[in-house]
């Protein structure tokens, strides 16, 4: 099954899901070096995705895309409505006019999503932040593309990936978002956002149709 | 977690809703997107001052919409900063030809999120200007950093921004004049008991019956340090002395004191650590001329204060005493 805009939609739709179950752990990660609304913030995001999802039939994948960054924006607030609204508007934009994706524009996807929050963000690798989780992702699913790898095997690549990076947050003393606040209290708590990115791509990684 | 709310879901909505009621013949409050605008937006000629931020930090900063502060305000869910989409509506709706000036509290989601909806308003042709104000005193500055948050220096810069605005001085002006302010006021925070954010529901930390934390913001988020509970005179000197070096404030300076309340702290103490904080800028040789006393800038129903000082001149003085009229802040109309 080539991943097209349906496979798209139900992967936007499994990640609601996924945020909607995982969201009190969430808040529970930002309440030890936050301000406890992670999860609540992207759950209401997901939420309004959901309704402003294109019809599948007439809409192209970076159309799905597009549409979930928009109520991203609107919806989240906070730090993470406009990070993750940049990432899904930087996705879209790799992916602009293909039909279906392959392994490669998947990982184009991936990476321009990471581009769009560090222009945002401006934050580094180690600054115990979303792109702790994103980048090693990134990095993954390009060189399992590069030794010839399918998406499925790159989105499985990247989300372990993901997962070792959101781990490796917690020892960091976090140099952005509200953590930074706590200096050096900072550590010995996973970072929130590293620990939502990893949930996304575990479930794209995991999603049906995600062949290619 | 015991509250005076009906759903948790809807208690910035219903607050909202409230406030605009009581408040009726001077706001009028708009949902979804939520934006709160003075009934006479726009003023003509004046440059309108927009604010905005996460919710429970009341009367910040719907409180202090009216003539003489704000225009319009936007209050995000609880603790987190609104979207474009609100700022957006009410940017445009107090742009009385003058251009429009946002007052930012330095928060990452804040600081992005009024980025893209100034974005979006020039391009529809109001000309805008932001300042970011951060004035914590608890956080180390640093460009590799988030930097300092955004604190009780803010009720401070929107008073007097909403002085000069009524003056009659240009978007630049105002601009100019917001960031010389943020340059002169500093503030540290501490707090008695945490808080809980009704969607949580739990309290963001523990603190024992003998302990405080030393150097928190105002979303109910641990501080710097946490320590063994002091008297308020030993607490006071903490945070003064904090504030005084960091500027740092000397010997001759004028200065404005704001004690503000974290929303559970009785203004009976606020008053003990404001006799505190007077004397001992006394000893500092530091003379306070005006002062402003009770819950401002708050973190729902945590119980703590923090202490801002604001460097004085007569220009700033002559702001401050301006006439203003908000359901938050009335004085002289
Ligand atoms: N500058 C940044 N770059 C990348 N990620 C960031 C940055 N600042 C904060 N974050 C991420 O955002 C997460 C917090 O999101 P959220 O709680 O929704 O927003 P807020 O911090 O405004 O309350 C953090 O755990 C961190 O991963
Ligand atoms: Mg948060």
């Amino acid at each position: 099954m080539p991943i097209d805009a349906a496979v798209v939609t139900a992967a936007v739709r499994s990640c609601a899901d996924v945020i909607a179950e995982h969201r009190h752990e969430l808040t529970k990660l930002d309440s030890a070096i936050g301000d406890a609304d992670h999860g609540t913030n992207l759950h209401r995001g997901f939420q309004a995705a959901l309704v402003r999802l294109p019809d599948p039939g007439d809409a192209l994948p970076a159309d799905v895309l597009k549409a979930v960054s928009m109520a991203l924006v609107s919806k989240v607030g906070g730090a993470s409505g406009p990070l993750y609204g940049t990432a899904f508007l930087r996705a879209a934009g790799a992916v602009d006019g293909a039909e279906h994706l392959d392994a490669s524009q998947v990982a184009d996807a991936l990476a321009a999503a990471l581009a769009g929050v560090q222009q945002r963000g401006k934050a580094e690798l180690g600054d115990k932040t979303i792109v702790d989780a994103l980048s090693p992702a990134v990095d993954a699913a390009r060189a399992s593309v590069d030794a010839g790898g399918g998406a499925r095997e790159a989105l499985r690549a990247a989300a372990d990936a993901a997962a070792e990076g959101a781990e490796a947050t917690i020892p960091l003393v976090a140099r952005k978002g509200r953590a930074s606040y706590l200096g050096e209290r900072s550590a010995g708590h996973k970072d929130p956002g590293a620990t939502s990115t990893t949930l996304l791509i575990q479930t794209l990684a995991e999603q049906e149709g995600c062949e290619a | 977690m015991k509250k005076l709310i009906n759903d948790p879901e809807q208690v910035v909505n219903e607050s909202i809703e409230g406030f605009a009621a009581a408040h009726r013949d001077q706001v009028t409050a708009h949902f979804d997107p939520t934006w709160v605008v003075r009934n006479d937006a726009p003023v003509p000629g004046k440059v309108g001052i927009v604010s905005g931020g996460g919710s429970g930090h009341e009367p910040l900063h719907a409180g202090f919409i009216g003539p003489g502060m704000l225009d319009a305000a936007c209050p995000g869910e609880v603790f987190t900063s609104p979207v474009p989409d609100q700022m957006q509506p009410a940017t445009k709706a107090v742009d009385g030809g003058a251009g429009v000036l946002h007052i930012v509290k330095n928060y990452t989601g804040d600081v992005a999120n009024f980025e893209m909806a100034a974005e979006l308003a020039e391009a529809e042709g109001t000309r805008v200007r932001s300042v970011v104000i951060d004035d914590d005193v608890a956080v180390q500055d640093s460009s590799f950093t988030a930097g300092r948050r955004g604190v009780g220096g803010t009720v401070l810069a929107e008073k007097i921004l909403g002085a000069a605005a009524d003056k009659g001085y240009d978007l630049d002006q105002c601009a100019d004049l917001l960031e010389r302010v943020n340059n002169q006021v500093r503030s540290m925070g501490m707090a008695l008991t945490p808080c809980t954010v009704p969607q949580a529901g739990e309290p963001t930390f523990e603190l024992e019956e003998h302990e405080m934390e030393i150097g928190i913001g105002i979303h109910g988020e641990p501080g710097r340090e946490r320590m063994p509970l002091e008297s308020a005179d030993a607490i006071t000197q903490r945070l003064v002395n904090a504030v005084v070096e960091d500027l740092p404030f000397r010997r001759g300076d004028e200065v404005l004191l704001f004690v503000n309340g974290m929303g559970a702290t009785p203004l009976m103490e606020l008053y003990i650590v404001y006799r505190a904080a007077e004397r001992l800028l006394a000893d500092h040789g530091i003379t306070v001329v005006r002062n402003l006393v009770g819950d401002y800038i708050t973190s729902l129903e945590m119980a703590g204060a923090s202490v801002t000082l604001l460097k004085m001149d007569d220009e700033l003085t002559q702001l401050w005493d301006a006439p203003v009229k908000t359901p938050g802040l009335r004085w002289g109309m």
